[in-house]
């Protein structure tokens, strides 16, 4: 008891260092440039925005940090841990605790074939969850937090629509408590006020769980809502950083300065 | 008689050499799939290539051999594997379990207890566990070599969340000395505890997909399960009708287009030892005669 409640004293103490470290991060493809140079810090809660156009290295950027490609240079320091040069067992196994991926596309992220519940149940089963009746009940209140009803435990993604597939995606990454969430133009291809709603279910559960997010979309009033922060990406590099509304207010680089411009006022 | 056309038990010599190396490297990683050059065999896959590969490189001329199918000893299957060794390799046959010293079989395991010295060889239909869960090989190798399992549980909550039971009643998932999760063959779930502590060698051919596994005797093995869903070995809930047992595995055998229908062993060398030895079932020929 006495060391359980040590235990959560612990993990409620906030952290002294950043929480995600990132130093000169680099990846080539053949001759040409994924993303170069890439530095920042990361505290706990903070969310981060990573915006550019298509093919400005943001989505090449995220999958380094997220451990799906190794950089060619450059270091990832997760909680004082290399995760570049950190084994396999080990990167996958912040994969299912620490961390949490929300792909474009629902169903990249989701089994298909598998029940909702499954879907939900299917991290906290490969972290050693053994209990039938406490994973199915987990899988239902996270249902509900992210608004589908728990009645649909046992239907399948391909039964829901493209904004409840995405919601239930972001159940199933966060059912494991994470700390840091990587997305990955996580309203792509939702209708605006499917868009809407699901902003505001992100936003809430960010504030709630404390999550640290690194979050890109080439979508501006995406960053604008979620984003503490704004790194502003052009072949493959940074080109300007800073606080979102200060980014967004008064670009200086005179590609930013496009980019903001080009979004339609209605 | 041996026929002399072949080489013994058909397969050449650096082929056999080649199997034994996965079996060995099989029985030195309990669980683990190994590779092999699995061969062109003269009958289709899916009839127990794979097996009978294994088998052929296990042979010498003083084993005693005893095939069979879903238990039985006198289906095709069985019949067949056992005529095509007793022609290329020459050795004996026999049908009772005890006096066999390599068992091949597809999809049972004896009803009696196999001893030290006695090899059990399994025909695999499709040797990776997580296969119908994650279509692509590279990632179930992956995933075996980080031990990454929990797609493995996920399948057994679909069936709890589906059937409200785990409905998984054969190739029921097993995990072999707390290291990798195999598919032990489509034995019924009632043959799984016999996998653990076994006294014999068991040895598990894939030809098709070119796999070979093994479980050294005494290994440990465990039935994958919730704790508020546990294993259960399950059975029809019948004696069988021709040997009385309660205690083995049974076949349901439809008996005519009325509907009626019988129980009786599927291990047919047990039933027949049991009726040898007077016990009676429910419909013996005896006593309805």
């Amino acid at each position: 008891m006495m060391e359980r409640a040590l235990s959560i004293l612990s993990k409620e103490k906030p952290q002294d260092g950043p929480l995600l470290q990132v130093e000169g991060l680099t990846k080539f493809y053949g001759a040409r440039i994924g993303c170069a140079d890439v530095s920042f810090d990361l505290w706990p809660g903070e969310v981060l925005g990573i915006v550019g156009e298509s093919g400005s290295g943001k989505s090449t950027l995220l999958s380094c940090l997220a451990g799906h490609l190794s950089p060619d240079r450059g270091r990832v320091i997760y909680a004082g841990r290399d995760t570049v040069s950190m084994a396999e067992p080990e990167r996958r196994m912040l994969g299912r605790t620490d961390w949490a991926f929300v792909h474009q596309n629902p169903r990249d992220g989701l089994r298909m074939g598998v029940s909702a519940g499954g879907n939900v149940g299917e991290r906290l089963m490969a972290v050693g969850a053994r209990n039938y009746g406490a994973i199915r009940e987990a899988a239902s209140d996270w249902l509900g937090r992210v608004e589908i009803s728990p009645g649909r435990i046992d239907d399948r993604p391909r039964q829901f629509s493209g904004g409840m597939q995405q919601r239930l995606q972001i159940a199933r990454n966060l059912v494991t408590g994470p700390k840091l969430v990587f997305m990955d133009e996580p309203t792509g291809g939702l209708d605006v006020s499917v868009q809407a709603r699901l902003l505001d279910l992100l936003r809430g559960l960010v504030r709630d769980m404390g999550l640290a997010v690194i979050i890109v979309t080439h979508d501006l009033a995406v960053a604008r809502l979620l984003a503490h922060r704004l790194m502003v990406m052009k072949d493959g590099r940074v080109i300007e950083a800073g606080l979102t509304d200060q980014v967004l207010d008064d670009p200086q680089a005179a590609y930013t300065q496009l980019l903001v411009s080009s979004v339609l006022q209605v | 008689m041996s026929d002399h056309a072949y080489n013994f038990a058909y397969l050449d010599e650096q082929t056999k050499r080649m199997i034994r190396r996965a079996i060995l490297k099989g029985i030195a990683v309990p669980g683990y799939q190994v590779p092999f050059a699995s061969r062109e065999m003269p009958m289709p896959y899916g009839w127990g290539t794979g097996g009978v590969q294994v088998t052929a490189a296990c042979l010498t001329p003083e084993d005693v051999l005893k095939v069979i199918d879903q238990g039985a000893d006198d289906t095709t299957n069985a019949v067949s594997i056992r005529a095509f060794f007793a022609r290329t390799a020459g050795v004996a046959t026999t049908e009772a379990t005890d006096q066999a010293s390599v068992i091949q079989t597809r999809h049972r395991i004896p009803e009696a207890a196999l001893t030290e010295g006695q090899i059990l060889v399994y025909q695999v239909p499709i040797p990776e566990p997580l296969r119908f869960l994650e279509p692509r090989e590279s990632e179930t190798r992956r995933m075996h070599a980080l031990e990454d399992y929990g797609l493995m549980h996920v399948k057994l909550y679909e069936d709890i969340a589906r059937h409200g039971e785990i409905a998984t009643s054969y190739a029921y998932p097993v995990k072999v000395e707390g290291r990798y999760v195999m598919d032990p063959s489509p034995i019924p779930k009632f043959d799984n505890p016999k996998l653990g502590g076994m006294a014999a060698i068991q040895l598990f051919g894939a030809g098709r997909e070119q796999r070979i596994y093994a479980l050294p005797p005494y290994c440990d093995v465990v039935s994958l399960d919730f704790e508020d869903h546990p294993f259960v070995a399950s059975k029809a809930d019948h004696a069988c009708d021709l040997c009385g047992s309660e205690v083995s595995y049974l076949d349901e055998v439809i008996a005519d287009d009325r509907g009626s229908r019988m129980f009786c062993c599927s291990d047919t060398d047990y039933c027949a030892g049991r009726r040898a030895a007077g016990h009676r079932g429910r419909l013996s020929p005896e006593e309805v005669a």
